[in-house]
Order: C-alpha cells, then sequence, then structure tokens
C-alpha cells in the first residue's frame, strides 16, 4: 500500500559484513562523536547562581493587581472561583467603608482572598474570567515548603506591592 | 644490601605509592568531569575551584559512613576481600620502570623499585591474585547475589587473562626479555616503539586490560542491573570505597603498563639528539611517561562514556572466540615473520 506520509521506512536485517562485525570502525565513530561533545559549549544554567529567564507565556504565581493609583481591582465577584477547574481559589467578601476609597477600587473588596497552590493547576482560566483585570499568573514558580498549610496563599503573598502613584509620576515626569 | 640503597628503594615505594593513591583519587575527579563534558554538562564543581577537594569529600563521606557486616557473613573474610583487591592493586605498579637513571654525585639511582628480570610474569601474577579480593568479597558476604557476581568477574578475569596472556607472549618473542626495564629500554626513540611491531598485539592486550580493570564494556563484576549490585551488594563505607579505589589504581597500573609496554615508556621522540644531560632526559622521560598514562587513563574513560556494555556470552565470545585465536595467530605470524627477518635480512 502507498504509504501516506512517505517517512516509513523498510527495516532491512543483512548479515554484517566483515568490518562491521570487527566493530573497530564503529567504535571509533562513537569515540569520535563523544569527543566531539568535549570540545562543544555546555549549555548548563549554573542554577542557584545564574537563572533561566521565563518564557513570555509562562504561567507562574498569581498576583493581584493594583490600578493606576495603588488601589486593589479585586472586586470579589467569585468568577475566578467559579472558573476555576481544580476549585483552588476561595475568597471572602467584604464592603468598603468610608475612609477606604484609597485602598479598594469599589464598594465590594476581598478581606480574604485564598489560593491552594497545592490544588492549582496554573491554566489560567482566572485570569481569563477576570473581569477587572486584577489576577495575572505572571510570577516565578511556587516555592517548596514542608507543610500543606504553607501552601495556602493568602493576600499577603498574592496581592502587588503598594506603590506611591505621586511618586512614580514624579519619576515619571523627570 | 647497604643502607643507602634501602633509603633509596624506600623513598621510591613511598612516592610511588603516594602518587598511585593521589592518581587514583584524583581519576574519580577525572571520571566525573570527563562524564560530565562528554555529555554536555559541568561535571562536580562545587568543592573548591572546579571541584578540586571533590575527591577529599568523598573519602570523607566514605569514613563516616556506617560499616554494616552482614549477621551471617564471614567476618574475617569479608574483611580481607578489599584488603586483598587494593593491596594486590598497590604492588603490581613494582617493577614498572618509571624513568632512566638519575646521578647524584656519584650515586646512580634507577626509578625502578624492583628491577626483576621476570617482572612481566610478576605483573601477571599479581593482577591474577586480584580476582581473590573480589572472589572471597563475594562469598564471604554469604548472599547468593554477591555470589554470583563474584562468579562472573572471577570468570570473566580468567577469560580475559588467558588473551592478555597470549596477547603479551607475542611481545615478548620481538623483545627476547621478561624485565620491564629491559623491555622498555629496547624502545628507545620513537621508531622502535613496540606499537608499531605489534599493532595486533597491542589491540588484545588493551581490550583484556579493560576486562581485567572491570571497565566498561566490561564491568560486568558490577551488575546494578541483574544482581542488585554484583559482588560488593553487601559492602558499605570505606570497605565498598577500597574496592572502588582498588578499581582505579588498576586502571592507573594497567595504563602504566600499556604505556610502557607498547609505547615507550619514559622513551620520546630524539630524546638523545637534544644535547641534554642525563639527569634532564631522566626528568623529561618521567613527564613523557605520565603524560602516556594520563592518555591512557583518559582514553579508559572516553571509551567508559562511549560504548554500551557487553551482555554476558557476548563477553565469554569475545574472549574465547575472538581475542584467544587472534592472539594465537599473532603468535604464529610474528614467529613467521621473525624467521624470516632473521634468514634472509640480518
Amino acid at each position: 500500500m502507498e504509504s501516506l506520509s512517505n517517512r516509513k521506512k523498510v527495516i532491512e536485517q543483512k548479515p554484517m559484513n566483515f568490518w562491521e562485525r570487527m566493530y573497530l570502525p564503529a567504535i571509533a565513530k562513537g569515540l569520535g562523536i563523544t569527543i566531539r561533545h568535549f570540545f562543544k559549549k555546555i549549555p548548563t544554567v549554573k542554577y542557584p547562581e545564574e537563572k533561566r529567564p521565563y518564557a513570555k507565556n509562562f504561567r507562574g504565581l498569581h498576583s493581584l493587581k493594583r490600578d493606576e493609583e495603588g488601589r486593589e481591582r479585586c472586586t470579589a465577584c467569585g468568577l475566578c472561583a467559579l472558573s476555576c477547574p481544580a476549585e483552588a481559589i476561595t475568597m471572602t467578601a467584604a464592603e468598603r467603608t468610608k475612609g477606604e476609597e484609597s485602598l479598594y477600587r469599589e464598594e465590594k473588596y476581598a478581606s480574604v482572598y485564598e489560593i491552594n497552590m497545592l490544588r492549582c493547576i496554573f491554566c489560567g482560566l482566572c485570569e481569563e474570567a477576570c473581569p477587572k483585570e486584577a489576577i495575572y499568573l505572571d510570577g516565578p514558580h511556587v516555592t517548596a515548603s514542608y507543610l500543606r498549610k504553607d501552601f495556602i496563599y493568602g493576600k499577603d503573598k498574592l496581592v502587588e506591592p503598594a506603590f506611591d502613584i505621586k511618586k512614580l509620576n514624579q519619576e515619571k515626569a523627570n | 644490601m647497604e643502607g643507602a640503597f634501602i633509603l633509596e628503594k624506600l623513598i621510591l615505594v613511598v612516592i610511588v605509592f603516594t602518587i598511585s593513591l593521589v592518581i587514583a583519587m584524583y581519576s574519580t575527579l577525572a571520571e566525573r568531569k570527563i562524564a560530565g563534558f562528554m555529555q554536555d554538562r559541568y561535571g562536580p564543581n562545587r568543592a573548591g575551584f572546579g571541584g578540586i577537594l571533590q575527591p577529599l569529600c568523598d573519602g570523607g563521606k566514605f569514613f563516616f559512613k556506617e560499616e554494616i557486616i552482614p549477621a551471617g557473613a564471614h567476618k574475617a573474610l569479608f574483611v580481607l576481600g578489599p584488603t586483598l583487591a587494593i593491596i594486590t592493586a598497590c604492588i603490581s605498579s613494582a617493577v614498572i620502570p618509571w624513568g632512566q637513571t638519575l646521578t647524584f654525585g656519584d650515586r646512580v639511582v634507577t626509578l625502578q623499585v624492583a628491577d626483576i628480570n621476570v617482572g612481566v610474569l610478576y605483573i601477571f601474577g599479581v593482577v591474577a591474585l586480584g580476582v581473590y579480593g573480589i572472589m572471597i568479597g563475594g562469598w564471604a558476604s554469604n548472599n547468593k547475589f554477591s555470589l554470583m557476581g563474584a562468579i562472573r568477574a572471577a570468570s570473566q578475569s580468567i577469560s580475559y587473562e588467558i588473551g592478555m596472556g597470549l596477547s603479551i607472549i607475542a611481545l615478548l618473542m620481538v623483545s627476547g626479555t621478561l624485565s620491564m626495564s629491559e623491555i622498555v629500554a629496547q624502545q628507545s626513540g620513537f621508531v622502535n616503539w613496540n606499537i608499531w611491531v605489534q599493532p595486533i598485539g597491542f589491540l588484545i592486550f588493551m581490550t583484556c586490560a579493560f576486562a581485567e580493570c572491570n571497565r566498561v564494556p566490561f564491568d560486568l563484576p558490577e551488575c546494578e542491573t541483574e544482581l542488585v549490585g554484583g559482588y560488593h551488594t553487601e559492602y558499605s563505607s570505606m570497605k565498598l570505597g577500597l574496592y572502588m579505589f582498588s578499581e582505579y589504581i588498576n586502571m592507573f597500573v594497567s595504563s602504566a603498563l600499556m604505556a610502557a609496554l607498547y609505547f615507550g615508556g619514559y622513551n620520546f621522540p630524539f630524546m638523545y639528539d637534544l644535547g641534554l644531560s642525563q639527569n634532564w632526559i631522566t626528568i623529561i622521560g618521567v613527564l613523557v611517561f605520565f603524560i602516556k598514562i594520563f592518555g591512557f587513563i583518559f582514553f579508559f574513560m572516553w571509551i567508559r562514556w562511549t560504548l554500551p556494555r557487553f551482555r554476558y556470552d557476548q563477553l565469554m565470545n569475545l574472549g574465547w572466540k575472538m581475542l584467544i585465536p587472534l592472539a594465537i595467530a599473532n603468535i604464529v605470524l610474528t614467529g613467521i615473520v621473525t624467521i624470516i627477518k632473521d634468514t634472509y635480512f640480518s
């Protein structure tokens, strides 16, 4: 039958000739291959000192974003938790009180926001589900730990560090 | 025997002993480094500059590991196994001529521990004893896997001993002596090296040396896949370390042997045409000899990371059906050529 891909190879098992039975030419060839590797540039990354940059589309640790004025974007709508196939995200919503306008963008915010990193499969569906562009998987790897409870990441680990918007604007102007 | 002679030999023994231990130590590092480079990675590079302290760390680790002697083992023989292995490995370097003579005032010092006239036979005898270390160790462990590993090792060593002995006979027919110093002295310069007259013999000798040292592709005594670990399954801490160490010393000694028997030992091209004094020729000769030895050690490691391991029946086939007939043919060929040369060209 005609092969569809033309990549089919017929294996032939003809008896080895004298030189093949001697093995020496094959050994010499093999030695040539290994010695070539001896002089090659080594692609190894010396890990703890030298780190390889992540790929652009790498999905790592989640971070909860802030808006231009440094307020938390998340409104605790729960869409991320709903879209999560591993059910790793839990949250508790709370209402913004007076005086907290500089902390949270909308009237509702997440007082508790937890992601269980042992459950998370880093699919990125939370990122896609979020209507407020509040969650992104743009961090590094999850670090190792001895205790299971250390893998439940709360807001202390997830929310972007606060920044002073005035200072940033000033720096931009300069 | 005068005191100075004994002192001189004693110093030489200590130096040779130290050198072979240090080379064996650093062979372990070199092996891992070479393995790394051949597999496109760095070898050990954490301990000291470029991993230079790695052998010391390994040694320290070996000494501090828990030492276990199985309950059913024969204690004395269990300890004797690695001892015998390391002793036979160490004493085989006694007859290797490391260089010519050094002159201090009116005292002429030969750089060879024992210049006996049956040097080659001595080495063969000692190397053959080496298998007792493995055999006793495997038997004393009271473990059937160890015993089977030991039996494999013993039969491999004995099989390849024959090929090795036969390959050397052709060389002895050419050189006409059993004395190591005499064989090396005959190969002065470059054109007289035995490799040019005995290439087949060298090939057989080298293959058998690989098998005798239990190196890849003939490292069947250690068989992690079939027999847990081979003859040293029950060994731990420094007793295992001694077995491994003796393997590396064996590698060093057989490299020295190959360099001495076939590659001219301390001889180097144009050694008498440079107008150097005898002491300088000797010193350069020793260095050249060590360069050759290191070359062979590198070759051992190079082969290790190139060739896969033999299957046991393939190993026996190669030993008995290929190398031994080839060695005998080489003897006959050498004999014919010698007769023709003596009758028509002398």
